[in-house]
């Protein structure tokens, strides 16, 4: 008999201990600490529960999970069940379950009924029918008829049902009291007021009457009731569950690249729910994730491709038509600029990058459809691109193991829920550091128990180079430092961050705010990289790419940025756009952009539904939403998120077929037609393996300007806002936080509670609302307000005054 | 017989306006704390241990072995807090305690304290009796002017604020671990443990939490010594404790002796039972332990005497109910009472409560048939022992155990189709009406 070696199991690391139980005659070896109810789960029994949530705390409410435990390790037994959602494993336990305890089954019996007794016979018509544990578990777990019934039982009641939120509704007389829903808003999201209140059979979940319950992240509660308590208005009797199909996907609202579920029936997405991914989102999607998905549906979306007409009209053309017209004008323009927007999967960002190089010979194309800096486009060839996690970039696992995270201009309840429901648990559970460089403290900073370094806009810089590895926030090669793409805006920001970085040993991450930016910066959509971070200005990157696409060269010289090409265009030097899904409000100067619209002589419109832009262009190609193609998303982190497409839509083509058939037309072909050929072609070219490109550091020598009565502009976009990927979804618009002015007391005392700001755009009046700004800063919300701050107001950072309002 | 009778805690309740500092210290108050002040706080916890004094809120835990479970290497403050939630059917030994000798309880306070290192304690009254919490607010008060509380007592260099807190009025405070959510400004739900209060109590700091007859008994440990206390009662139910008789006897009221007692002695010096009347049922330590009988007149009201008798000793609050009374009625009113002060928390409180009382209901109403008896002890079955603290099992109690003895009670109402017994003949007055 040979003896095989002993095998040494790397997977389990050497400092988790492991305890010896033995559920329903089955050992198992489990991590200790471990909850027996999840330890029971390792032999393959399902021990019935509600209240508990593995990402939630143990609470030991519903009772449900009562076992039997004759030896609790110690030889004695316990008297009575236990809960085991509460008890941790010891070694040598005995659990006995429902599978061989009679104790336990009655025990389990007894609880469901007891949660029967005030439960309505409504699951006919009520959302969760289908897929609900009470249900099931009723099933499995409980008696077919109602001794409570039987014996003459009447049933608590209530109205049904009550808002919670203008989104969130709920059935009382369903609910079963786990309290998973409030204890989801105290240890998860942090926010308040949704609570248990009253007492015994008539506690129920309540609201402040004062305050409204005003989360981001309401769905989850929806999404975790194991009943059918809790409900949207958006879903609320729209489908049952076993007639919907579900495929996964990844959410396009923001950088997490949030795990999530897309449920649809007969072609139409009915709703979406978070998914399981604890290296990403763990369970938890904010709401714009969950509720906005009508956009795709919504009544101006484009079905069909036009040209403009002799007349001066665009009328309906074939695609056909359409790529020919579209190659000719190109052809005729006489300098092109493609501006792509920051809302491409990254195959569609590859074959705008690869379309501008061979189809029209240019590096001048730019992702960025808002404010934006050359510093950044170095610092973004210099210290992001090709930086994951497979090469030490940090990970959303890493914040936990950060002992601080240091945020500058970011705000991650707005900008990137699942961040900051990372960043908020990293502060619970593992102690990590907040510590915002911001001009006040935001709502989400004080959930994250965040510490602030009081910044006004332009001064980041100036604080960055403050810290270091001493000090009142000392960062270490554990901590990680977290910038905005908001920072572009602010000169020597991005620099002085490099330059912390690497004075401290911390690491940096760049989290943008659209889906499709990171994948942008990776597949080349900068006037300075190439496809697979290979820098424009490298003659070795130049041929490789070159080489591998099969052409002569590429320009020597980088291209134009977005503001640059917009300028130019103005100017006459350039003459035709092709222009992706940019909204001109979004971008440094919208009425810069949209004179270059007007300025153009050649437009080409990618886009979803009827904009500015599609109005103004001569060709228009409508393109398929990210349900209607497979793709890809980067995260923050460097990390790709794959999807398949949840529905074939053959109106419409991702942006990449259509860049290839115009591409076609012009006779310097892509070399793909499908997604699958573009993800192969992107493989094939691979990363960059040569040096860098070097980062252009900029120190701000722009002396702060405070003179006079004027304050600085601060904003960033909130989660919810006047987006146009949420239109359609109103009962998630009126979660939205209103507009309103930050300004310090001493601003506020002298002008009064509503206030006229003014800049060199326009004027906003606002309700003021005091926070702790310095004197010489106002906040306003990005764009929940006309038609955003860029259009209407001023530029961040630039200089506005604010007055008392005249009402 | 009166010889049996032991007044400590109410030795001056007869005294000219008991409640005030300078009657308690006439009698020798404020004594014991000097003593204690001269100890090492572990010696005190030691007397306390060897006295044998078990909490007197109904559990009967050792008192000096709970304080001992602080861990003095914890960097977090220590609190003692008074438990004087006292809600529970039946019991009122604590309230009369704090509204006649309220300085007994101040100075074990003191002690307490500083046995196990407290600069903090809290009392909590329940909120209802509004009249208790300013008297006890005034002994306090009296304290601090005396200098039995604040900095430096008796220039021994020990520290003590004490805080008197007034509950919301919620039965399920008395539990303990409820009762340090209601402190800290929270609903009163009982909390998971462990942690258990000694390590991570109010403020999650090490917290002993005591009836008010346990630390009001701790000076008179301290001043006659150890000995002298486990000198009482039996050999595992020491000492003196006030037992409560309430009901159809002939002089209801606090009769302080040594546990062990049986209710036998106590009727006799009670007076006896409603005249012309007889013992039918009983409960030795208020509506959450079993009912016992005219069988059990002689069981020694000690913890294990008891619970050997099936029952348990509670917080010795002997409600005493005559042969006028129908204990199914008896019964359901205790268990609408548990119906209202479920917190909610939990399913088989809150929902078996909710099915009890209906159950109850219908079965005094002489409505349903005997197959609803079982079902009734199946559900108490089920939710005895299942439930997150101990609110449920005591709710269970009244009818588990009257069923058990009054079986043929119950089937009597659904023979008859109602209720058999004239509920004017339980009352006081009932003898008034029989003239009129």
């Amino acid at each position: 008999m040979t003896t095989a070696p002993e095998k040494t199991d790397a997977a389990v690391p050497d400092t988790v201990k492991t305890v010896s139980v033995t559920i329903d005659g089955i050992q198992v070896s489990v991590p200790e600490n471990t909850l027996v109810i999840r330890a029971a789960e390792q032999v393959g029994v399902q021990i019935p529960r509600f209240c508990d949530h593995p990402l939630l705390a143990p609470v030991g409410a519903c009772r449900q999970c009562l076992v039997d435990i004759p030896d609790a390790g110690n030889g004695r037994g316990f008297p009575k069940p236990q809960a085991s959602c509460t008890l941790p494993v010891a070694e040598g336990m005995v659990v006995n379950t429902q599978v061989t305890s009679e104790v336990a089954d009655k025990a389990q019996q007894g609880i469901m009924e007891f949660l029967l007794i005030n439960h309505p016979l409504d699951c006919p018509v009520c959302d969760k029918g289908g897929e609900c544990p009470l249900q099931n578990q009723a099933m499995s777990n409980g008696r077919g008829e109602s001794r409570f019934f039987e014996s003459g039982g009447l049933k608590r009641t209530f109205p049904k049902p009550i808002n919670i939120s203008a989104q969130v509704l709920l059935d009382r007389e369903r609910c079963v009291l786990c309290a998973r829903c409030t204890r989801f808003s105290a240890q998860i999201s942090g926010d308040p007021f949704i609570e248990l209140i009253e007492r015994g059979a008539l506690q129920q979940v309540g609201i402040y009457e004062k305050e409204p319950y005003d989360s981001y992240f309401s769905g989850n509660t929806i999404q975790i009731c194991p009943v059918g308590a809790l409900t949207s208005a958006e879903y609320r009797f729209r489908s049952r569950p076993f007639d919907l199909v579900s495929t996964p996907s990844i959410a396009e609202h923001d950088a997490c690249g949030s795990a999530i579920r897309v449920d649809h029936r007969r072609g139409k997405v009915m709703r979406r729910l978070a998914g399981n991914d604890p290296e990403v989102n763990e369970e938890w999607i904010t709401d714009k994730d969950r509720f906005a998905f009508h956009y795709a549906t919504a009544g101006d979306r484009l079905t069909y491709p036009q040209v403009r007409d002799t007349d001066g009209e665009l009328r309906p053309a074939s695609w056909t038509e359409a790529f020919a017209v579209a190659a000719r004008g190109l052809r005729e323009a006489g300098g092109v600029g493609v501006l792509p927007g920051g809302r491409l999967t990254a195959e569609d960002a590859y074959a705008y990058s690869k379309f501008a190089r061979v189809a029209l010979g240019t590096h001048d194309i730019d992702f960025r459809a808002r404010p934006l800096s050359a510093e950044e486009a170095s610092f973004l060839a210099a210290k992001v691109v090709l930086t994951g996690p497979a090469n030490g970039a940090p990970t959303y696992a890493d914040l936990e193991r950060a002992n601080r995270v240091l945020l500058v201009g970011f705000e991650p309840e707005d900008e990137a829920g699942a961040v900051f429901l990372r960043l908020r648990k990293a502060h619970l559970a593992s102690g990590t550091q907040v510590v915002s460089i911001a001009p006040h403290t935001s709502r989400g900073l004080l959930k994250m128990g965040g510490a602030l370094i009081r910044t006004a806009p332009g001064d980041e810089a100036a604080a960055l180079d403050e810290l270091g590895m001493t000090g009142e926030h000392p960062l270490d090669s554990t901590s990680v430092i977290m910038v905005g793409e908001r920072l572009a805006t602010s000169p020597g920001a991005l620099s002085s961050a490099a330059g912390l970085a690497a004075r401290t040993g911390a690491r940096l991450a760049w989290v943008p705010r659209r889906a499709g930016d990171r994948g942008a910066v990776e597949t080349g959509c900068l006037p300075n990289l190439l496809p697979g971070g290979r820098p424009v200005a490298d003659a070795q990157a130049r041929v490789d790419v070159a080489t591998t696409w099969g052409i002569d060269s590429l320009p020597e010289t980088p291209g134009r940025d977005a503001d640059q090409i917009v300028a130019a265009v103005n100017a006459g030097e350039l003459g035709g756009l092709v222009v992706g899904g940019v909204d001109p409000d979004d971008t440094a100067d919208p009425a810069a952009f949209r004179a270059a619209l007007d300025a153009a002589s050649f437009v080409v419109a990618l886009e979803l539904r009827e904009t500015d832009v599609t109005r103004a262009a001569d060709v228009v190609f409508p393109v398929a939403a990210v349900i209607d193609k497979a793709g890809m998303f980067v995260t923050w982190e460097g990390r790709p998120r794959s999807f398949d497409a949840v529905f074939t839509n053959p109106q419409a083509l991702p942006d990449s077929r259509v860049l290839a058939g115009i591409a076609e037309e012009l006779d310097r072909p892509l070399g793909f037609r499908t997604v699958g050929e573009v993800r192969a072609q992107m493989e094939d070219l691979g990363p960059w393996d040569g040096d860098r490109a070097a980062f252009d550091a900029v120190v701000n020598t722009a002396p702060t300007d405070t003179s006079g009565e004027t304050m600085a502009l601060s904003t960033w976009k909130q989660l919810l806002d006047h987006g146009s990927m949420q239109d359609g979804d109103d009962n998630l618009r009126a979660t939205a936080r209103h507009a309103v002015a930050r300004v310090s007391r001493a601003v506020l005392e002298a002008h009064g509670e509503t206030v006229t700001i003014t800049g060199d755009r326009g004027e906003w009046t606002l309700p003021a609302e005091v926070a702790d700004l310095p004197d010489g800063v106002v906040w306003v919300p990005a764009n929940n307000a006309g038609n955003g701050v860029l259009a209407d107001l001023a530029s961040p950072g630039s200089r506005v005054t604010v007055k008392g309002a005249q009402l | 017989m009166t010889s049996t009778l032991t007044p400590v805690l109410t030795d001056i309740w007869d005294a000219d306006q008991s409640w005030k500092l300078s009657t308690y210290t006439d009698r020798g108050g404020y004594a014991a704390l000097d003593k204690a002040l001269g100890m090492a706080p572990d010696a005190i916890v030691t007397a306390v241990k060897d006295s044998g004094l078990r909490g007197r809120g109904g559990a009967g835990f050792p008192t000096g072995m709970k304080w001992s479970f602080i861990p003095q290497d914890n960097p977090n403050p220590k609190y003692l807090v008074v438990n004087a939630d006292e809600s529970e059917p039946g019991t009122c030994k604590d309230i009369p305690l704090m509204m006649a000798n309220p300085h007994v309880l101040v100075e074990g306070v003191i002690i307490s304290s500083f046995a196990i290192r407290a600069n903090k304690a809290f009392i909590y009254i329940r909120g209802e009796v509004l009249h208790v919490i300013r008297r006890v607010q005034a002994a306090v008060e009296e304290a601090y002017a005396a200098g039995h509380l604040g900095k430096d007592i008796h220039g021994s260099g020990y520290d003590l604020d004490v805080v008197v807190h007034a509950g919301a009025g919620a039965y399920i405070c008395g539990e303990e671990t409820a009762l340090l959510e209601g402190l800290e400004g929270r609903r009163g739900q009982p909390r998971l443990r462990p942690p258990f209060p000694a390590v991570a109590g109010l403020y999650a700091s090490p917290t002993v939490i005591n009836n008010v007859e346990s630390i009001a008994s701790v000076p008179s440990i301290i001043e006659h010594g150890a000995e002298w206390f486990a000198s009482m009662g039996t050999e595992k139910s020491k000492g003196y404790g006030i037992f409560s008789l309430s009901g159809h006897v002939t002089r209801p009221g606090q009769y302080e002796a040594p546990l062990g007692i049986t209710l036998r002695e106590l009727i006799d010096l009670a007076g006896g039972m409603r005249e012309g009347h007889v013992l039918k049922f009983w409960t030795p330590g208020g509506s959450s332990t079993p009912l016992l009988t005219d069988e059990h007149l002689d069981v020694p009201l000690g913890f294990e005497e008891v619970v050997a008798a099936g029952s348990m000793l509670g917080t010795r609050a002997l409600q005493l109910f005559d042969e006028t009374t129908c204990v199914v009625r008896a019964v359901l009113r205790w268990t609408e009472f548990y119906k209202h002060e479920s917190c909610g928390k939990c399913t088989p409180c809150r929902e078996g409560t909710w099915w009890l009382v209906q159950m109850l209901t219908r079965l005094e109403q002489g409505v349903g048939e005997e197959s609803d008896l079982d079902l009734l002890l199946d559900q108490c079955d089920n939710i005895f022992g299942r439930s997150f603290c101990a609110l449920a099992d005591g709710a269970v109690s009244p009818i588990q155990s009257s069923i058990k003895y009054f079986r043929d009670e119950y089937l009597q109402h659904l023979a008859e189709g109602g209720c058999p017994f004239d509920p004017m003949k339980s009352t006081l007055f009932a003898d008034e009406l029989e003239m009129a």
